[in-house]
């Protein structure tokens, strides 16, 4: 395994547990501001989102908004049966399915 | 007050349940790692010494994509960031506990076995609750590891799975874990935001514009929180009000 690799896995131990340990371990000396608080709220639907988005609508870069598109296609499925069910991983078999399909009909 | 054992058993019970959602999502985490070009020991050691789903999914894509190793680490920083609310909630359970558990106590920490060990803690106060988080932490931890390397193991085995389109699998967990909480206003606007910022800017070396786009996303949020608030107020919907 690369030392870039140690390098990349060390440092996400390093930014994860200085965020755990900051209550726990380091005690009540830190606070955070309620804006603070409700701006991180949003982090998680902002990061997947920067992430899924554009790989469904433009997968290797080029803009393909037609259902011809298997990305997204497959990710409107996966979304909407999570959106509905709130059932994660039938979300993503179904979607894997239909995304397998519309790759080996198209 | 129950001898230890019997609360460490009590706490891998209880986390029992939600293993079950998070068990496939190991077994995925270590496939797609592997797919993605990841040496299997890559993946372990990733659960073993990371231990932080989400961000070893979204790392795990960022290393795919050779993002730079700042990007990576900025994007595990803030995708942990709600952590910190939970080590806070935490912090009077724990005060009297060795600080050595309590370092250990936040290595283990994730929202699973905050999830359990709160819920436990508003019961039945802090007694016991240290061999209790040890159990849930302990089952849930090992649990993570193991299926991790099961999925390695079989991503290993079928190195073609890249070429399946499990670069696509991955997509799908990620929309899957947005989408039930688009059913809001300003998640909807987040997510909307956040996704066409980060195709705009997907020409951007490293990965950076991932993270301008998300902070595109965060803004819009809490400009339509502090909207919400503003119009919820007393003072803006009087009874005179024309609407």
């Amino acid at each position: 395994m690369s030392t870039t690799l140690w390098a990349t896995i060390l440092g996400m131990f390093v930014a994860t547990f200085l965020i755990r340990a900051s209550f726990l371990v380091f005690g009540q000396r830190l606070r955070f501001p309620p804006a603070v608080i409700e701006a991180l709220g949003h982090v998680p639907v902002a990061v997947l989102s920067a992430i899924v988005i554009p790989e469904a609508i433009a997968p290797g870069g080029q803009l393909n908004l037609s259902l011809a598109n298997p990305y997204l296609v497959g990710t409107l499925i996966a979304g909407l049966i999570a959106w509905k069910t709130g059932r994660l991983l039938v979300a993503v078999i179904v979607s894997f399915a239909v995304f397998g399909a519309m790759r080996w009909l198209l | 007050m129950p001898p230890p054992l019997s609360s460490v058993l009590a706490g891998a019970r209880d986390t029992l349940p939600l293993t079950v959602g998070t068990t496939p999502f190991a077994v995925i985490f270590g496939t797609l790692a592997v797919a993605a070009g990841l040496p299997p020991i890559a993946a372990v050691a990733m659960s073993v010494i990371v231990f932080a789903g989400s961000a070893q999914f979204i790392s795990v894509n960022l290393i795919g994509g050779g993002a730079a190793l700042p990007v990576i680490w900025l994007t595990t920083f803030v995708i942990n960031l709600r952590h910190a609310l939970y080590s806070a909630t935490l912090q009077p359970v724990a005060r009297d506990w060795p600080l050595a558990w309590r370092a250990l106590a936040a290595f283990w920490l994730t929202d699973e076995s905050f999830a359990v060990v709160d819920r436990r803690f508003r019961a039945h106060g802090t007694e016991g609750a240290l061999p209790y988080f040890v159990g849930s932490a302990l089952f849930f931890y090992l649990n993570w590891i193991v299926w991790t390397a099961i999925g390695a193991v079989v991503g290993h085995q079928f190195s073609g799975l890249a070429t399946l389109g499990l670069d696509f699998a991955m997509i799908a967990t990620f929309a899957a874990m947005v989408a039930p909480q688009l059913k809001a206003l300003a998640p909807v606007a987040v997510a909307a935001t956040a996704g066409s910022a980060a195709w705009l800017g997907q020409a951007l070396p490293y990965k950076l514009g991932l993270i301008g786009a998300a902070a595109v996303g965060v803004i819009v949020g809490v400009a339509l929180d502090s909207r919400r608030r503003r119009t919820d107020s007393p003072a803006a919907v009087s009874p005179e009000d024309p609407r």
